[in-house]
């Protein structure tokens, strides 16, 4: 009895619970799907909370940019589609939305229709649909500075590097560990380009997910004796993998992780097994770059730093949050060159985003030389020619070894336009010229 | 023999019972093709219909199954994924095929794959048959990602959804997928609520009940189970569709894990079992009742703490819901439904 009436109290109450968020003048929105709990929160937490330190530091330091606010919100998606969705379907309503950055491929994929129906970019760093590079189809979605194909294509010109050249790489036996899941057989067709091309010996092996045991595949890595084993892991994968490698014997420094087997949350539960452990990355890690030292001086300063444990300012997912918060704020900027200083809508942000030129005098501007080398996006290249470096894991924290590498964009853009080309058709999509890019709706 | 006994023992009909029944249906069919495309927010419609629908679908054919026939799975989110990606493959690879026809082949590509996981429940029961239906879980999972064909071959593996139309309308718009969405649930539920109550539905009981019993009376044990896992995985099998090319547009096989399986046999248990509408109810509550605690943390105390400590408590404050709802009434949600009825009726009269 008293249960329902306890039922109905609780139903009046809840009913008057409707949130929105406040409008302000010059305003510009970034909705945030971040996730803080679940197995991804390591992550999410440092990617988010150097976006949002970024975010703060303009708004803190400048007054915003060119006197438009920047202002967030975030909604948990513990990295499921299902909840990144609901969190899109809640936050799109707000005004003056900039860019979208869920940094996760499977909600990334669920929203390429919605985006681009509301005309709003699709931020992608580091990760993504490999063939949204194409801005010729993708107009609003960027995987801004390394899709998965470049990655690959740096991590065989950075052991390319250290054998001495490209052409030593012949008869090299490179082993490529991956994970089992579409994320990790991505890059499989281009390792076995690259292997015919450089005449390098090739085998993949797969870890099923989650990867916690994998004493099989390193004995298999054992008989193999290959030179090189490059680690495409993702979670608790990567510290195994190391563990096991030790156990079975093969030298640390002579595996490469790739970009998601780079953070301190990959080495570190490994312990000793990860020291002279090397990863690429497309963003230095570490505190002594200037636009760190100024987060930590202005916005932990005033007790207004998104990272509950300050150790973590500086590292790899921190740091790529921070260089994400840069391409966005420059995008913006950009945009409100053309367009005035004002709120944009996400179409004339597109536009910023197209045409996001950054030298790498601009990134010294920025303070961030030596953190992210340049990008080049343009109408119809949104990966923007990103550079990598490569990191060595001292036991302690990660050390550059290895100057800034370009991977081999000429050898991939015919492979990403007819991926692109396929699904165009696939779906309908009338292919784009730079005159489309240019007509930008402006309310 | 039985079942005709029953037929003829069938009570005189009460007018003012299918009176109200009449009303109501018709009350249910101007919310669904009038108040709701006409004045639900983009919000309601993407984020808390179309996943309701889907799930609520889904968990009709499992209730179907598991309620009815009393044969416990685990393997509905197979189904679901092996009806997604039916659909998206015989839209891609059969041209101008309509769409209602890719939905039934798709469904009839589930029904055919859970007759095959089904097998084991000739010979298996209760928890023994649950962990034999995982098998079902872990092959469908690894096939798709294993062959690059079901998914087009795109490196990722992830599927987008086709363009929607029926009858050359197009039903790509929010409003466009939750009509075709709440259409197909309705006109699928309605066969189920036919069958139920048929000769079959009966046997399906007798089954669940005492299987040695009707075997007894002469109800055909096997393929009564087997039948369950076809119509069963039809159904969910079509859920699956709805899933993927109404609510998500996307899917990748990861998308169709075990957790969703495990969703789906929550539903129906805190729905109600067997019954058609607990499965409603029980989506309701597994999908509204999350979105809603954590719009009311975040006006509560968004300024106060991160999301991540909101979304852990909002995982408390369900658990305990959960397990409050469930002692209040054991038998689900529909149960808890009835009595209130009774309660209001009392009270007014």
């Amino acid at each position: 009895m008293t249960f329902f009436s306890h039922l109905r109290k609780a139903a009046i109450a809840t009913a008057f619970v409707l949130g929105a968020t406040a409008v302000h003048a010059e305003e510009q929105y970034f909705p945030l799907q971040s996730y803080r709990v679940g197995p991804y929160a390591a992550g999410g937490t440092g990617f988010f909370g150097g976006f949002i330190d970024y975010l703060n530091l303009i708004n803190i330091r400048d007054g915003g940019v060119n006197g438009v606010k920047l202002a967030w919100s975030e909604g948990e998606t513990q990295y499921e589609v299902e909840k990144g969705v609901e969190v899109y379907e809640r936050l799109k309503s707000n005004p003056g939305i900039a860019a979208w950055n869920p940094l996760s491929v499977g909600i990334a994929y669920a929203m390429i229709d919605r985006i681009t129906d509301d005309k709003v970019p699709l931020i992608t760093i580091n990760h993504g649909r490999t063939d949204t590079t194409d801005g010729r189809v993708f107009p609003y979605v960027f995987p801004l500075l390394l899709n998965p194909y470049s990655e690959t294509s740096g991590i065989v010109n950075y052991i390319a590097s250290k054998e001495g050249g490209l052409d030593k790489l012949k008869g090299k036996n490179i082993v490529v560990l991956y994970h089992g899941s579409p994320y990790g057989k991505e890059t499989i067709p281009i390792y076995e380009l690259l292997s015919q091309k450089y005449g390098f010996e090739l085998s993949q092996i797969e870890v099923p997910h989650p990867g916690n045991e994998q004493q099989a595949q390193w004995l298999t890595i054992r008989r193999e004796h290959p030179d090189y084993v490059v680690l495409r892991g993702w979670g608790v994968m990567n510290p195994v993998a190391l563990k096991t490698a030790q156990k079975t014997g093969f030298p640390a420094d002579h595996i490469i992780g790739n970009v998601w087997s780079n953070s301190e949350e990959d080495v570190i539960p490994a312990g000793d097994a990860a020291k002279g452990y090397t990863a690429i990355t497309t963003q230095a890690s570490g505190e002594r770059y200037p636009v760190v030292q100024e987060i930590v001086k202005t916005v932990y300063g005033d007790g207004k730093g998104n990272l509950e444990d300050k150790s973590r300012i500086g590292s790899v997912y921190h740091n790529l949050g921070i260089v994400n918060g840069i391409l966005n704020v420059e995008a913006v900027r950009i945009a409100q060159a053309k367009f005035g200083n004002r709120t944009l809508t996400g179409d004339e942000v597109r536009w910023g985003f197209e045409h996001l030129k950054l030298n790498p005098a601009r990134v010294e501007a920025l303070g961030a030389k030596d953190l992210f080398h340049s990008i080049n996006v343009s109408w119809d290249n949104h990966e923007g020619d990103g550079y990598v470096t490569f990191q060595q894991w001292d036991g302690k924290k990660w050390n550059v070894v290895s100057d800034w590498i370009a991977p081999d964009w000429k050898l991939l853009r015919p492979i990403i336009e007819k991926s692109s080309e396929a699904y165009a058709k696939e779906k309908g999509i009338k292919i784009r010229t730079a005159e489309d890019a240019d007509a930008v709706v402006s309310n | 023999m039985a079942v005709q006994a029953l037929d003829a023992a069938r009570l005189p009909v009460d007018w003012a019972k299918l009176v109200q029944k009449l009303a109501l249906a018709t009350a249910l069919f101007v919310v669904a093709y009038g108040v709701v495309p006409a004045y639900a927010s983009g919000y309601l419609v993407e984020a808390i219909l179309l996943p309701f629908l889907a799930l609520s679908l889904a968990a009709v054919g499992l209730n179907l199954l598991t309620g009815y026939c009393g044969q416990l799975s685990l393997g509905s989110s197979a189904f679901m994924a092996v009806g997604a990606f039916g659909a998206y493959n015989f839209n891609l690879r059969v041209e101008g095929l309509p769409l209602a026809v890719t939905m039934i082949l798709a469904g009839i590509s589930a029904a055919g794959f859970g007759v095959v996981f089904g097998l084991p429940s000739l010979r298996l029961r209760g928890f023994y048959l649950a962990v034999s239906t995982l098998a079902a879980q872990f092959f469908v999972q690894w096939a798709l990602t294993k062959f690059g064909w079901f998914s087009n071959d795109n490196p990722s593996g992830v599927i987008s959804a086709p363009h929607l139309a029926v009858a050359g309308l197009s039903l790509d718009s929010a409003t466009g997928r939750y009509l075709l969405s709440v259409t197909t649930v309705m006109v699928l539920t309605a066969l189920v609520w036919r069958l139920v109550n048929s000769a079959t539905g009966r046997n399906f009981i007798a089954v669940r009940d005492n299987e040695t019993a009707a075997r007894v009376i002469g109800v055909p044990v096997l393929r009564t189970k087997l039948l369950a896992f076809a119509i069963s995985s039809f159904i969910i099998g079509i859920a699956g569709v709805l899933w993927a090319f109404t609510y998500l547009r996307t899917v990748e096989p990861a998308g169709f894990n075990l957790d969703r399986s495990f969703q789906i046999l929550f539903i129906i248990i805190i729905g109600g079992l067997a019954s058609i509408r607990g499965a409603f109810l029980g989506a309701a509550f597994i999908v509204v009742l999350p979105l809603f605690l954590s719009r009311l943390g975040a006006f509560l105390f968004g300024g106060l703490f991160d999301s991540g400590v909101l979304d852990m408590s909002q995982r408390i404050v369900l658990g305990a819901l959960i397990i409050i709802f469930l002692i209040a009434e054991p038998s689900g949600l529909s149960a808890l439904f009835d009595r209130l009825k009774r309660r209001i009726g009392s009270r007014s009269s």
